[in-house]
């Protein structure tokens, strides 16, 4: 985006997307390409529940069936929630700590690629023979016995997507540690930027042990391996180990920055400081770290022993005291506070007795030895659908109508959102809070179809109708995404006009340096601050002058071109059973063009020296509101 | 990092302060260096001494440890200033890890 306003045609923004490394823009690309993940993921949901509509159904095939379970589970993860939580970080962290842009411009981008690539790569399934089919943790018993390429394509896949996202979760540490403005101290942050800082730390130590079942299951499926094979000297069980290792963190990766979103819009809204900052940080490190010495409680039937369940056990429950502390802080923090309802603040007021619902039966779960009863039953589907959806979707939902105008000048249509917010409430309780009881008598997750007469029709069916009821809100949010960019009214810097973090102190949406200079941060809702004086704007911490800023690069999508071309060449140079014997003699090339095109980006990028510009000095001046000198 | 060069205007300082921070920091990079040699001799003769296994591996262990420490610190710089942050990362990762090693071959593989 320039400082001055001028249409450009359709391919030069199309090229301006594909090059940038502006984190706003970044953001963007991570909203769009993350919603439509989520409108594919919530499509296989609704086929899924049409299907357990009615006892006996046939609307799917058993097999298409285990195919729409697996990609439900794994795009909503991999590929609509993480980088929507991404979009947001991208668009509000570097704002809130008052820098111009994330640490590594360039990696920001390539993050981004490398998750978009992977994510088509894993669609692609669908139209080349078939979806991966055991399940999202692809448990390595059933995922290596699994015909076809579906498994393939969910390991080459995710093992693309995740490189994007560890990138990215190292560039936000350094960003945050990093880039801070003058005098934001770490215990100045807003609590998005710290939730970030520690789902990106979680996404450090969590993503490797990922990427080492991922390659392990590669070799085992494509290089001719036994690292999981029992009847070759493997372990099975070891996949299991090492997801979860990867995968209860990643939980957290997604929760907490939904946590964080949530405590700016209580802030905001009840137009009061955060009640127990200091506590909310601590809690929010100490549930990072938690999160690492608990994943064996997801195998508690695989035969640990009692003394590991035990263990186990305890440690998760401890997980419920400092989530408590944060439960408990956010509705201290409305406590006396002169609150409006608006469409965040609905969403974040419904968060709390919803996600505390999924936390309740989070400690059911818990129980080691009531977990055998409870163990692949639709109680666990209720438990993890009430904390994803009930704490990660209303985060992503209410972040959606907070930030939209920060992140694209314009206010989505309040009437509209609460009109989506009520009907994806309601439909989000009744699809899932009857499941608890379904779980509890006995109905097993991941089946395809059930018989009449077991008491199991009518509550199946309520939880279809209120699919339907979230499916409805998604379609009214669209409209109103539609209608409000259509109509293009414009807002200014602090739209809901309670504002306190740096954000909402500059333009929506900013201009493309963010900052024309640095400003001086001094507490804990810097903008807040400055209202409460009496002051419009805040206090610059620098003289203007000339800014340093990075050029576009289209490497980042080269690169990661690359690994998706050449994660067909391995994926085509085993012929699995299923493919009856076809040999590709055109796989072998294939990948190693493919990871030369990798290979030949990296060098360009290493070989030739990129300093970026500067914007002068006088251009600043010139651009409209003008510094202060 | 860019921490490390001093600030100082007077270029006479600057020069005679980097003197004096080489001349340490080479005497520190030998000493190590001379440490860790000494440590891989003695790893490799307690193996050839042909002591019981019991003994070589807490021994080889520890030993290993030692070196990456002194890597770490006078090779990699951590014992300059401003590396605050990674050492705290270094040191949450490798309890992280510990505590699942010591899981893994406590309560798990009982």
């Amino acid at each position: 985006m320039s400082t001055v306003a001028q249409k450009k045609g359709f391919l030069a923004v199309l090229w301006d997307y594909l090059t940038t490394v502006d984190h706003k823009k970044i953001a963007i690309l991570y909203l769009t390409s993350g919603g439509f993940f989520f409108l594919v993921g919530g499509i296989e949901a609704m086929i899924i529940r049409i299907q357990l509509a009615v006892p006996d159904n046939n609307f799917v095939s058993a097999g298409l069936y285990n195919e729409l379970l697996t990609m439900h589970g794994t795009t909503m993860i991999f590929l609509a929630a993480m980088p929507l939580l991404f979009g947001f970080m991208n668009a509000i962290v570097p704002l809130q700590i008052g820098a111009r842009d994330v640490a590594f411009p360039f990696l920001n981008s390539l993050g981004f690629w490398l998750f978009f690539f992977g994510g088509v790569f894993l669609n692609l399934s669908w139209f080349l023979g078939g979806a991966p089919d055991a399940g999202w943790t692809s448990y390595a018993s059933l995922s290596i016995a699994s015909e076809g390429h579906g498994i393939d394509f969910y390991v080459l896949g995710l093992q693309i997507s995740g490189a994007g996202t560890l990138i990215s979760g190292i560039n936000f540490l350094v960003t945050i540690i990093n880039m801070r403005a003058p005098g934001m101290t770490y215990m100045r942050m807003p609590l998005f930027t710290w939730s970030t800082f520690v789902a990106s730390a979680l996404i450090l130590f969590a993503f490797p042990p990922l990427t080492v079942g991922l390659f392990l299951m590669m070799f085992d499926r494509m290089f001719g391996a036994n690292f999981f094979d029992a009847s070759m000297g493997g372990n099975t069980i070891i996949w299991e180990h090492l997801f979860w290792i990867f995968g209860h963190p990643e939980v957290y990766i997604l929760i907490l920055p939904a946590f964080g979103i949530f405590s700016e819009i209580f802030a905001t809204f009840s137009r009061k400081r955060l009640f127990g900052y200091a506590a909310m940080v601590f809690a929010t490190v100490l549930i990072g770290f938690l999160g690492f010495m608990v994943w064996a409680h997801h195998m508690f039937t695989v035969g640990l022993g009692p003394t590991a369940n035990a263990i186990f056990a305890v440690a998760t429950m401890a997980i419920a005291v400092p989530t408590g502390v944060k439960i408990f802080n956010w509705m201290l923090t409305m406590w006396g506070g002169s609150i409006s309802f608006t469409t965040p603040m609905l969403y974040a007021v419904a968060f709390i007795p919803s996600f505390t619902a999924g936390g309740v039966t989070g400690v059911m779960l818990a129980s080691a030895a009531a977990d055998y009863q409870y163990h692949d039953t639709y109680f666990v589907v209720a438990h993890f659908h009430y904390v994803i959806i009930g704490g990660v979707v209303l985060g992503l939902l209410a972040g959606t109508h907070f930030y939209w105008p920060k992140m694209f000048g314009t206010m989505l249509n309040e009437f509209l959102g609460k009109i989506t917010f009520w009907l994806f409430l309601i439909g989000f309780h009744a699809t899932f809070f009857i499941q608890h009881f379904l779980g509890l008598m006995g109905m097993p997750r991941r089946i395809w179809k059930f018989l009449p007469g077991q008491g199991l029709d009518m509550p199946n069916l309520i939880s279809t109708v209120g699919a339907f009821f979230m499916a409805v809100a998604v379609i009214v949010l669209l409209v109103n995404i539609v209608i409000t960019q259509v109509k293009n009214v414009r807002v200014g810097n602090d739209p809901w006009g309670d504002g306190r973090t740096l954000e909402w102190a500059i333009p929506s949406p900013p201009p493309f340096y963010n900052f024309k200079q640095l400003p001086l941060v001094r507490g804990l809702d810097p903008y807040w601050i400055e209202k409460m004086e009496g002051n419009t704007k805040m206090t610059p911490a620098e003289p203007l002058s000339d800014i340093h800023m990075p050029n576009n690069s289209f490497i980042p999508f080269v690169m990661s071109l690359g690994l998706f071309i050449a994660a067909f060449g391995a994926m085509y140079q085993v012929s699995w059973r299923a493919s009856e014997g076809e040999s590709f003699v055109w796989a072998l090339p294939v990948l190693i063009i493919g990871m030369l095109i990798t290979i030949g980006a990296m060098a360009v990028r290493s070989l030739k020296d990129d300093h970026g510009y500067h914007i002068h000095k006088e251009d600043l001046l010139d651009d409209e509101e003008g510094g202060r000198e | 990092m860019a921490t490390q060069q001093s600030t100082s205007a007077n270029p006479k300082v600057n020069y005679k302060y980097r003197r004096k921070k080489a001349k340490q920091e080479m005497r520190q990079h030998v000493t190590s260096f001379a440490l860790m040699i000494f440590m891989t001799l003695i790893a490799f003769i307690a193996v050839m001494a042909g002591f019981d296994k019991i003994y070589v591996y807490p021994i080889l262990l520890v030993l290993a440890a030692m070196q990456v420490v002194l890597q770490l610190y006078y090779f990699m710089h951590m014992s300059h200033k401003g590396h605050g942050t990674v050492a705290l990362f270094l040191y949450s990762g490798v309890l992280v890890a510990f505590i699942t090693v010591l899981t893994f071959v406590t309560i798990v593989w009982w």
